[in-house]
Parts: structure tokens; sequence; C-alpha cells
């Protein structure tokens, strides 16, 4: 079978590519989620260093993540880069700080002659694991629900609020995504310590709050999910290409993609199956269904706001200036050029299982904190 | 083309990408540096089995581990920024600019930070080759993604290998190994991690002669010495190879700010190369005697006209050439490459019109003049001259250039010596007596960062007022925001950034003071 190059399988194979760096994104902030846990899951200094550490060891994973998410979006779809991080300004740059404080603060935590102290970098640690996923899930929302911009004729994008951004936080469905990616979060960072850190004090507050976090995340979830099923959305007409408003629009997108609303209902159950195995029989391995599914589920919502003909990025003030990946994308060259560069994923991943798999050998314990020379 | 923009927006855009690169570059050369001179040190103990190398590696690898995430916090703002505050720019270039950041994140990135991890964590985890396979790993893929940063602004300092797309508005790649092995790109990458190595083996010479004064852990300060003194000299000669491509390249593709680097107002058969020099109230005005550039100088006759031409009599044109042409020299004026770009324009202007009333024959004859070699070489490689209101604003800041630069070389030179004079007294044996020189390597340290700051301040103002050289100026490239916004970020940035690096430093003293456990 031959498959033909053209640039429309480039714009959606760059749009799956997309896709899964957002959703390996989503289940590596289970760093995020464990961060939001400093204060409040561990009962003594020990305990916090076992949390703490089990972090520090895959937040570069995590960051790095963010970073190529934002380079491939800028090289694949540069008018959305254009568009999203030059108008909606205040949301990316609140991003932004909440992951440079995450950066430093591990490394200078436990330092000596830290001018700042212990207790300001653990705090920059808790702002970092609750906003980044707040933020970055009422950001994404806002694929579904819109912004406000125009574009003129030469693609240069014009804000049309003086909020820059801001403005998302008054859509209760973008601050329902927002919450349920921070509790998704949280959920993942419980059930990672559970699977990672030998210290049964520690594993048995660690699964009695993945409950009460749980509960909220599908609350917020299911929320957002029939907020957007139930709302009108942005349609595209191939011919012309002019955007026109559907009611029930995403509703109908899952119906005419059954495929992509199986693999999204077999990531919500394998998220689901991985919390209630935790809760339930007690399990160790949960995080690894929880991630799975997280995966799977924020693809398939991806592949609802871009592949299937809908505006991944509508504009709420000019209908014509929504993006699509057909009038975001980079040229047919560069997106064959980096699909070359995209071979290489599998690579990269399965050195980073290998690596991973090196350094999680064993579970953390205290004694083996006290003999760690490099320690956070 | 958004018109009006506010150019206090633009002003405070340029402070605040100047200010995230300035910060992020004293973090960075060390990264590039030290993770080889960490890579070389375990080789040393892994083929040794020697127990003190092991402890020197992990010394030298706990201040890099500070270092590095620092350096890591401040590298996300730069990406992110080109989306914040320069969007237009983003949408303009995003077809070039863009790839090579993603095959950063793809390629280096991930390789860096998954076996920074090992290398950190490893060393009771795994054995001892793969922790030194890692090592290698993390300093190869950290250089590797200078390549790529420095190749996308390689491509802006001399646009390459695309073609502009009038239906999209923006330009388009063509060839990715044009972009790839740009000179501009190649010198750049290859004068900017010798550079980051020079400056990591003086941080290691420096500290150590430090240990040396305070007659503390000699044999790690010594056998640090060997390493850094090494690699430094190598290193440095490198920085001075590679200088010299950088300023040919430049006089080849920025002649404006070559001429800027050189203070060359006219243009000169025979021209002598300024070794040191004193400005005198140089300005952006053209017109001025030539007797008034100097205030004091000391000239090498005739090199300039050898370097850049291959003989004495070689002509090297000044600044005034370019701005106000030479017909005798076949260079265009200001003025002249004015109209090109107006008419490049007006192409574009013809296209959208035509695209508006839907002329689709227009439309295909337009894009076929995109596409002609003769209509890039001769009207649309000056598309941004159309934005140039009076011919002085090509030129750059000419005294920040000038000095930025002859400090930078005269700074290059002084290392070669000082790396080379750490050997010969180390292998002498009297390194610890020449108390002297311990002082004058310790408070060497900083002199790396200076230079290699000035590198870079040379690159970007020299630059100027090119975001894009010759297509896009900083003022068609900004975000269409709010100075309100940006110079209240600048604000949080600087103080955060400001509050970091004092952190950083004050953890990094500390550190070396405590010295290596054993």
């Amino acid at each position: 079978m031959t498959i033909l190059i053209t640039h429309l399988f480039l714009q959606q194979y760059w749009w799956i590519i997309v896709s899964l760096l957002a959703s390996l994104l989503v289940f590596l902030m289970f760093v995020q989620g464990g961060q939001s846990f400093i204060f409040s899951l561990p009962e003594n200094d020990n305990q916090k260093t076992l949390i703490v550490n089990a972090m520090g060891r895959k937040w570069e994973f995590t960051f790095t993540t963010l970073v190529t998410f934002g380079g491939a979006f800028f090289a694949s779809f540069p008018l959305f880069y254009a568009t999203s991080f030059g108008g909606a300004y205040w949301v990316w740059i609140a991003i932004l700080f909440s992951f440079i404080i995450q950066a430093v603060a591990y490394e200078f935590r436990s330092k000596p002659d830290n001018i700042l102290g212990k207790k300001t970098f653990d705090i920059f640690l808790f702002i970092n694991g609750s906003l980044g996923p707040l933020l970055i899930g009422t950001a994404v929302a806002t694929f579904f629900t819109g912004a406000m911009f125009t574009l003129n004729n030469e693609n240069q994008v014009h804000w049309e609020t003086k909020w820059y951004g801001l403005e998302a936080l008054l859509d209760i469905r973008n601050i329902a995504l927002g919450l349920a990616v921070l509790f998704l979060a949280r959920v993942n960072g419980l059930l990672y310590f559970v699977n990672t850190i030998d210290d049964e004090s520690l594993r048995k507050r660690s699964v009695k709050r993945v409950t009460w976090n749980a509960i909220p995340f599908l609350v917020s979830f299911l929320f957002f999910i029939v907020a957007i099923l139930l709302s009108d959305g942005l349609v595209v007409d191939p011919a012309t290409g002019i955007v026109s408003i559907e009611k029930y629009r995403y509703f109908h997108t899952f119906l005419r993609m059954p495929f992509v609303l199986i693999i999204f209902l077999i990531g919500v159950i394998t998220v689901l199956y991985g919390i209630g195995v935790t809760i339930i029989k007690g399990g160790i391995k949960g995080i690894w269904c929880s991630g799975s599914g997280t995966v799977i589920t924020v693809f398939a919502l991806f592949m609802i706001a871009g592949i299937s003909g809908n505006p991944f990025y509508p504009s709420l003030f000019d209908l014509q200036s929504s993006l699509t990946i057909t009038n975001a994308s980079s040229s047919q060259f560069t997106l064959k050029t980096m699909m070359f560069v995209s071979f290489m994923i599998p690579f990269i991943l399965g050195y980073i299982w290998y690596a991973w798999k090196a350094i999680n050998n064993t579970k953390m314990t205290e004694a083996e904190m006290n003999s760690e020379d490099h320690k956070y | 083309m958004i018109e009006n923009v506010d150019l206090s927006v633009v002003d405070w855009s340029r402070a605040q990408f100047a200010l995230t690169a300035i910060y992020h570059w004293l973090f960075v050369p060390l990264t590039l540096g030290l993770s080889f001179i960490l890579a070389i040190m375990e080789t040393i103990y892994v083929r040794t089995g020697n127990e003190e190398w092991k402890r020197i590696t992990r010394f030298w690898m706990t201040l890099f581990g500070i270092n590095f995430a620092i350096g890591v916090a401040t590298g996300i703002i730069l990406e992110f920024e080109f989306g914040t505050n320069w969007s237009n720019y983003s949408w303009f270039v995003g077809d070039i600019f863009g790839a090579p950041l993603a095959v950063e994140g793809i390629l280096a990135f991930f390789l860096e930070s998954t076996f920074v991890a090992v290398m950190f964590f490893g060393w009771n985890k795994v054995s001892k080759k793969f922790h030194l396979v890692s090592t290698w790993l993390v300093a190869i893929g950290a250089n590797l993604s200078a390549l790529w940063i420095l190749v996308a602004n390689g491509w802006m300092q001399n646009p390459v290998g695309m073609t502009f797309n009038p239906e999209a508005a923006r330009n388009e790649m063509v060839s990715f190994w044009a972009v790839l092995f740009n000179q501009v790109a190649v010198d750049k990458f290859l004068h900017t991690i010798s550079s980051g190595f020079l400056l990591a083996s003086m941080f290691v010479l420096s500290i150590s002669c430090w240990f040396l004064l305070k007659k503390r852990e000699a044999l790690l300060a010594k056998r640090s010495i060997l390493v850094a003194g090494i690699f430094g000299l190598l290193s440095s000669l490198m920085v001075a190879y590679t200088g010299d491509e950088s300023a040919r390249t430049i006089a080849k593709v920025q002649p404006v700010k070559f001429g800027a680097m050189e203070a060359l107002y006219e243009g000169k058969d025979n021209a002598g190369l300024i070794a040191i020099g004193l400005l005198k109230d140089s300005d952006n005005s053209i017109g001025k005697t030539k007797e008034k550039e100097f205030i004091f100088k000391i000239e090498i006759p005739g090199l300039l006209s050898v370097l850049t031409g291959g003989n004495r009599d070689a002509y090297v044109p000044g600044i005034r050439d370019h701005v106000l042409g030479n017909q005798e020299k076949e260079i265009l004026s200001v003025m002249e490459k004015r109209e090109k770009g107006i008419f490049a324009r007006n192409v574009l202007t013809d296209y959208q019109r035509a695209d508006l009333f839907k002329d689709k024959e227009q439309v295909a004859n337009i894009k076929e003049v995109f596409r002609s070699k003769e209509f890039n070489d001769e009207y649309f490689r000056y598309f941004g001259y159309a934005t140039i209101n009076s011919p002085e604003e090509v030129i750059p800041n000419v005294p920040i250039a000038f000095y930025s630069f002859h400090l930078m070389v005269i700074l290059g030179f002084s290392f070669i010596m000082l790396f080379a004079l750490s050997i010969h007294l180390l292998f002498k044996g009297t390194i610890e007596k020449n108390r002297w020189f311990l002082w004058i390597a310790f408070f060497a340290l900083p002199l790396p960062y200076v230079a290699s700051e000035l590198g870079w301040i040379l690159v970007e103002m020299g630059r100027q007022p090119w975001i894009i050289q010759d297509l896009m100026t900083v003022t068609k490239g900004v975000s269409n925001i709010t100075s309100g916004s940006v110079i209240t970020t600048f604000i949080l940035f600087a103080v955060l950034f400001t509050v970091l690096l004092v952190s950083e430093i004050s953890i990094m003293v500390k550190q070396i003071k405590i010295g290596p456990k054993h």
C-alpha cells in the first residue's frame, strides 16, 4: 500500500504527533500533582524527602515534554503559536512563571546557604504543582471553547480583549477542564508514590487521598465533557473554507468518528480502573493503568479538536479567523522534513524507558535517602 | 501589516528578550563545557579505576547540577517568548525557525534530560560503563541542543534556503540542508560551543587555583587543572580560529555589522585592523570626517584588507558605502534598496488585491513571480527595506558593536596565554609556589562570562534594526500587545532572575567552600 504524502496527510500526521506530546505531558504532570501534596501528605521530614526525591528524579521529563510540545507546535502549526502565545499573553506567561520556579526548586531547596530558605522552594514546588496543571488545562480547553482574536490578511493577530487571555478564566468550561487536569495530576501523583516509595504509612495516606481527589476529577471532567457535547461548535466547509456554527458539533463529531469515541471511552475506563484497583484492592501498579488511560483520553480529545475538520482554535470574535490544521500549519516541505526527524521518536521512547527502569529498579526507601549523595 | 506599532512595546520586548538571553547565557556555556570535562574525568576514572578521579568527577558534578537547573529554567522562557513577544515574527519565519526548535526538543533535550537523571542518581544503580555512557550522552545532548538553536539564530542573521509564499505571507523552507549548513550557523555553532568549553575550563581552573591558595585538596586541584588546562588551551585556540572565520563571514553577509565592529565609517584599500582603540563621539550620522573617529588607536596596517579580501590592496567597504552607496564598487545605497523593497511589497499588495477579487489568473502569475530567481535576487531580498524611513536607521550602535567586539577579542587572546601558562607551571611542578599565578587565575573566573556575553551583545545589537537580516525589522516582528503588559513581565522576570541568580551564586560558593566529599 502506498501512502500519498500530501500536505493534508502531513498536517494530520503532525497533529497526531503534537497530540501525542500533549497526552504524554498530561500524564507526566503526575510530577506536578505529587508536588501539590508537599505540605499535606508527609507526616515528617523523612517522608517529605522521599516524596520530593520521587518527583525530583522525574521533573525533567515533564519539563522537556512541555518544551518539546511548544517547539513542535511552533514548527508544525506556527500560526497557532503566533496567535495564542502572542494574544493570550498572560495565561502563557503565568504558565511559564510556574515552571521557572519549579526548575530550580529541586536542586536548590536543601542546599546550604540557600538564601531563600527551604520553605520558599517548597512553596515554589506547591505553586507549580497546583497552578501548572490548572492553567495548562484551562488553556487547552480553549481549543474547544475558543478565544477572542482576529487575524488580518497577513495572518497577524489582534486580541480583542484587554485581558490578553485571562478572559478564559471567565468560562466555567475552561475552569472545569483546568480542575480536571489538576485533580487528575494529583491522583496520578499519589498513584506514583504508591508505586515508587517503600513506606507503609505514606502508602496508606496516599491511597486514602486518591479517593478524595478522584471525585473532584470525575465531577469536573464529566462537567467539561457534557458541556462541550451540548455546546455549539464551529465547522469548516472543506470546499470553501468558510467557518460556520453548528449545534452539538462535538457530539456529532464523536458520532462521525466512532473509533475516536471508542478509544476515548477505553481511556476513561482505564483511568478509572487504575484508580479503582488502588483504592479497592490496594494494588501498587495503578499508575500504569491510570497513566496509559490518561494518555489515551487526552489523545482522543485532541483528535476531536483537530483531526475532525473542526477548527482546533476557534475565534469567538471572527469565525473566519479560526485556526484549523490546514490554515495554521507549516509548508508541506517543512512538515515532510520534520516527519523524518519524528521517526526517531520510538527510539527516544525506548531509551527513556530503559533509563527510567534503570533508576526505578528498586523502590525508594528512607535508608536509600540517608545514603544518597545527590538528593533534594 | 499592523500599522501604528507602539514603539515602547518594541523597546520593552527587546529589553525583556535581552534580559532573558543574558541571564540564560550566564548558565548555558558552563553546562556545555563542564559536561565534557565531567565526561573526560569520569572516563579517566573508569579506565584507571582510581577512586580519587571518581571523587573529583562527583565534586564538579555537584556544581554542574546547581548550574544546570537554572539554565533550564531560563531556557524555557526564551523559547516561548518568540511567541508571546514576537508573534508577527513567529508567523513570518515559523516555517523555518520552528523546525530547528522542534528538532532540538526531539533529538537533544530528551537525550540530555533522560541521561542527566542517570548521571546524578545512577552511581549506585547502574554499571560503571552505563554511567559513563550517560555522562557522555548528557554532554552530547547539551551541545546538540546548542546546535539547533544556533541554526535558528544563524538563519536570522543570514536567511537562506527559503522562498516567500504570498498566500500565507510568510517565508517557507525549501532546503533543510541550506538552513542547517548556513555558513553563519556553522561558524556560530563552532564558536559558541568552543567558547563554552573555554568558560568551563576557566571555571575549573579558577576554583582549583583557589583550593591551592587555601592549601586544600591539592591532588584534586592539580588533576582538575590538568584536565581544564589542556581542554581550555585547545578550546581557546579553537575560539580564536572560529572567531576569525565568523568575522570573515559577517563581512560578507552583514557588512554594516562588520563596519560597526571595526568602526570603519569610510571604506578604504589597505585597511588596517584596529587592535585597540578609543572612539571619539562616534554616532550614527553619516558625513562626519574620518579624523574624528578615534581619540587613540593601535592599528595593524593592511591586515583588515588581507583578512577580508585576501590581499593588502583589497577594498574594505565602510558603513558610509553601505548607507549612501558606492557605484564604483557596485554597492547599493539604503534608499536604492528601499525602492526595491517597496517594489517587492507592492507586488505582494497586488497579490492580496487579486486574491480578494478572486482573480485566479493574476494570483497564479504573481505566485510565479515570487518563485522566480530574478525577483528574489533583485527585489525580495530587500523586502524589509520598504519599512526603512531614513538611511541611518540601518546602522547599529557603533560604540557598542566596536567595544564589545574588541574587548571580547582581547580577552580571548589572554585566555590562551593563561591556559598555556597553567599547563607549563603544572608540568614544571611549581604551580603551587607561583601564588601570583593562582591569584590571577582565580580572579580571571568572571572574564570568560564577560567575553561570552559581549559576543552575544555584538551579534544581536550589531544585527539591529533587523530581526531577520534585510527582510524584517524588529519593529514589524513584535506582538500586538500593550507596553504595560510587557513592562510588568519585564519587571517580574528581572526580579525573579536576579533573586535566583543570587541564590545560585550563594549555593555554589558554599558548595565550593565545603569541597569534595570524603
